[in-house]
């Protein structure tokens, strides 16, 4: 019979060799392009021709550069608008489809839909529907005896258009939040109603508490996807950041100085300083959630 | 049990007898025999879609039998065959393969990466191969030959060359009481003309609707809807309009001339359109534009009526708005200044051999082929653009569909003729210009702090890129 720590070695070793594949796709897939970002970061890199050294003139460069404060405002914009749109929509159709009615099914799966389609796809569509002219969006407005703005065509409207399109996401944390009601114990509710509390009080005092830990995952989930947002930005203004760079968001700075000026260095310090922010950011909600997230059981 | 283990012993051997007969097999096919060589196969990324990538089609074709034809006549030679891959953003993707090792062995892209694509050693130097092969680079037109030259090296032949010119329609002309016969000469008369080709549905205020000309100061927004414009500058070589009044962007290798007075000349003429007709009012038409290659483009739907527009306009035309009444002539020159008629923007379509291309010297013969008459004018004749030779045959002129072809050539020939700016840096500097432009005409900002903000951005980023080359060099 083996010994208990030679059976403790054993395990450890079968454990090891299970975990390797793993093991194998993280390092080569994860930590050895991060760590070469982090080195590539430190020098000028064209990709083509082999690094130069350069120590921290990429950083310093980025703390100069116009464009770097611009696009991270944009994107924190962004980031806040489409997370507080985003919360505020899916928590009320989670409300509304938590209760009793005849097709409900029906109706959760037809708000489900849009978040399943591509980026791609969705950002086409928008584009048609925001066009000044004869977009949907402004013909509507029209029938309302509202002029439309120039949406995508005007500075002041364009990060706004972009931020109401995130509503099509709400599904996902819809889906999520539906999951977080259902576990609410009806006898609070029926408690509540006895002790006179209005609708209002209700989801105050009752509801919201006992879901913010889903609030929570929801908030920070969607923060960090809204740090990264690319793709709307840049099918639909053509990787530009026009009108006059307001949809210039981070990772489309990123892409442009990395992809098409091949200043890599450049966009690997962009990139590290990115993931030191939604770190930051990250760290900051969680803090936060010490306070006023419940999990009480 | 002796048996058993015999078993697999004796497929082995089996197998591995086998094996060593097939090798010496296709060994012996190797040597050289009477059996025909095995063409030698080079993989070509083409831009074209349509009937520019038939263009070239043909003239792969062509090559592939003439090869064809010599391993027939002569049974050591193995013939080459080209395979064109048309491929989307060719110009980013071949950078991509270049860096991962993996290019093809030919690319076809613009001349205006040229500069980027040599400063970052992505390209052979065709130059030796050139003068071996003995292409005269006298035959070639100056302008059209430099665009494949930098920094002392070829890196770029051109086949496709362009060039731009303005675009009339005839019929809106005569409506407006203009010669359609006449386009205008000068920047002035421009202006002038495109007064009178501006058109607008006024609602009156006894809610009457009528169609009023000119640019209407008096009348408000509201009550005004823009149905015709006489000219309207374009996202199309937004870089390029100080050049039309004597400016320029990049003097030498390593200096940014972006707020060079005349190029602040130019964009103030820009930006008076955005006075004249209404940012608004031109972000709401513009949206209202179909797409380029359809018949809602506007200046083939006749919303616009005099257009900034190249060589190739002439098919689109054909195919979309085949009963459209159209003349071209040079784009005019600024009043008092003749020296300037003649400008154009001139780029071409470039063929070139990727660094780490398997097959460099196969590829130079497709390259060679391209830089015979006959193939260029076949290439051009399908394209209907020019050659970029000096010389062209009679029949070329004669068969060529374009009637406006010798003035675009004229055009290109021109001493006035400018090109995207040769340096690494063209991406970015582009980037830039494009935002002020964007700037200039919402009116956000003047032509002259607009143009200074990019001088400043862009002369610190070609300096940057100097010194990390001169580092690059030391090391």
């Amino acid at each position: 019979m083996k010994s208990p720590r030679s059976l403790a070695s054993s395990r450890r070793k079968y454990g090891l060799l299970f975990c390797l594949p793993w093991l194998i796709g993280l390092s080569v897939f994860l930590a050895y392009p991060l760590c070469a970002a982090l080195y590539y970061s430190l020098c000028d890199y064209s990709v083509l021709l082999p690094p130069v050294f350069v120590g921290f003139d990429n950083y310093l460069d980025l703390t100069k550069d116009p464009l770097f404060w611009q696009s991270l405002y944009n994107t924190a914009y962004y980031a806040a608008g489409s997370v507080l749109l985003g919360f505020v929509v899916s928590l009320t159709l989670a409300l509304l489809l938590n209760s009793k009615v005849k097709g409900l099914g029906v109706y959760r799966t037809i708000f489900f839909l849009p978040s399943l389609m591509p980026v791609v796809a969705s950002s086409i569509l928008w584009l048609w529907m925001y066009n000044g002219q004869s977009g949907i969006i402004n013909t509507g407005l029209g029938t309302l005896g509202i002029t439309g703005p120039a949406w995508l065509a005007d500075p002041a409207w364009a990060k706004p258009a972009i931020v109401i399109m995130a509503v099509w996401g709400a599904g996902n944390a819809m889906v999520v939040y539906l999951a977080g009601l259902q576990d609410i114990p009806t006898a609070l509710y029926e408690a509540a109603l006895i002790d006179g509390a209005g609708f209002f009080q209700r989801l105050f005092h009752v509801t919201i508490p006992l879901i913010s830990p889903v609030i929570y995952f929801n908030v920070v989930l969607s923060l960090i996807s809204g740090f990264q947002a690319f793709t709307q930005a840049f099918i639909m203004t053509g990787g530009s950041g026009a009108p006059e760079r307001s949809t210039l968001f981070y990772v489309l700075n990123l892409y442009n100085v990395g992809f098409q000026d091949l200043r890599m260095g450049y966009a690997s310090a962009m990139a590290w300083v990115l993931f030191v922010i939604i770190l930051l950011v990250t760290f900051g909600a969680t803090r936060l959630s010490k306070r006023w997230v419940t999990y009480d059981r | 049990m002796k048996g058993w283990r015999a078993l697999p012993l004796c497929a082995t051997a089996c197998t591995a007898a086998w094996l060593a007969f097939g090798a010496l097999g296709s060994l012996a096919s190797c040597s050289r025999g009477a059996e025909p060589h095995a063409a030698r196969h080079i993989t070509y990324w083409e831009k074209w879609t349509g009937f520019e990538s038939q263009a070239m089609d043909a003239v792969v074709d062509d090559f592939n039998r003439k090869e064809v034809l010599h391993a027939q006549a002569d049974s050591s030679y193995a013939p080459i065959e080209v395979e064109k891959i048309a491929i989307t953003n060719v110009e980013q993707k071949l950078l991509i393969a270049i860096a991962g090792g993996n290019p093809p062995d030919l690319a076809g892209n613009y001349s205006f990466y040229v500069a980027a694509y040599a400063d970052n050693g992505a390209l052979t130097d065709l130059g030796p191969m050139l003068a071996k092969a003995g292409v005269d680079p006298n035959a070639y037109i100056e302008h059209y030959r430099s665009l494949g030259e930098y920094r002392g090296k070829t890196w770029a032949v051109p086949i496709a060359p362009a060039s731009i010119a303005l675009l009339t329609n005839k019929r809106l002309f005569q409506e407006a009481g203009l010669d359609p016969d006449k386009p205008p000469t000068t920047i002035e008369e421009l202006d002038e003309y495109a007064e009178k080709l501006t058109r607008w549905e006024v609602t009156l205020p006894n809610g009457e609707r009528r169609i009023m000309t000119g640019y209407l100061p008096e009348v408000p927004e509201a009550q005004k809807r823009l149905i015709q414009a006489g000219f309207l500058p374009g996202d199309l070589w937004s870089y390029g309009w100080g050049y039309f009044f004597g400016g320029n962007l990049l003097i030498g290798p390593e200096q940014i001339s972006a707020a060079d007075p005349a190029n602040i000349r130019g964009y103030e003429w820009i930006a008076s359109y955005s006075k004249k007709l209404g940012v608004r009012v031109i972000k709401r038409f513009r949206s209202g534009f179909g797409n380029f290659a359809s018949s809602q483009n506007p200046f083939l739907s006749g919303k616009v009526a005099m257009v900034l527009q190249g060589v190739w306009m002439h098919n689109f035309i054909e195919k979309y708005a085949p009963g459209l009444q159209w003349a071209a002539a040079p784009f005019p020159y600024p009043a008092g200044h003749p020296e300037l008629a003649g400008t154009t923007s001139a780029d071409a379509d470039v063929l070139l051999i990727p660094k780490g291309s398997r097959h460099p010297a196969e590829a130079f013969e497709f390259v060679k082929y391209l830089t015979t008459q006959p193939a260029l004018e076949k290439l051009c004749l399908g394209q209907q653009k020019f050659t970029p030779l000096k010389s062209v045959t009679e029949q070329f002129w004669h068969s060529h569909p374009n009637p406006y072809i010798r003035l675009f050539r004229e055009l290109g020939m021109s001493k006035n003729a400018f090109s995207i700016p040769k340096t690494g840096i063209w991406n970015e500097y582009n980037r830039e210009l494009s935002n002020a432009v964007d700037l200039i005409q919402n009116l956000a900002q003047t032509p002259r702090d607009a143009l200074a903000t990019v001088q400043t951005k862009m002369q610190s980023a070609l300096d940057r890129n100097r010194q990390i080359r001169a580092r690059r060099g030391a090391l």
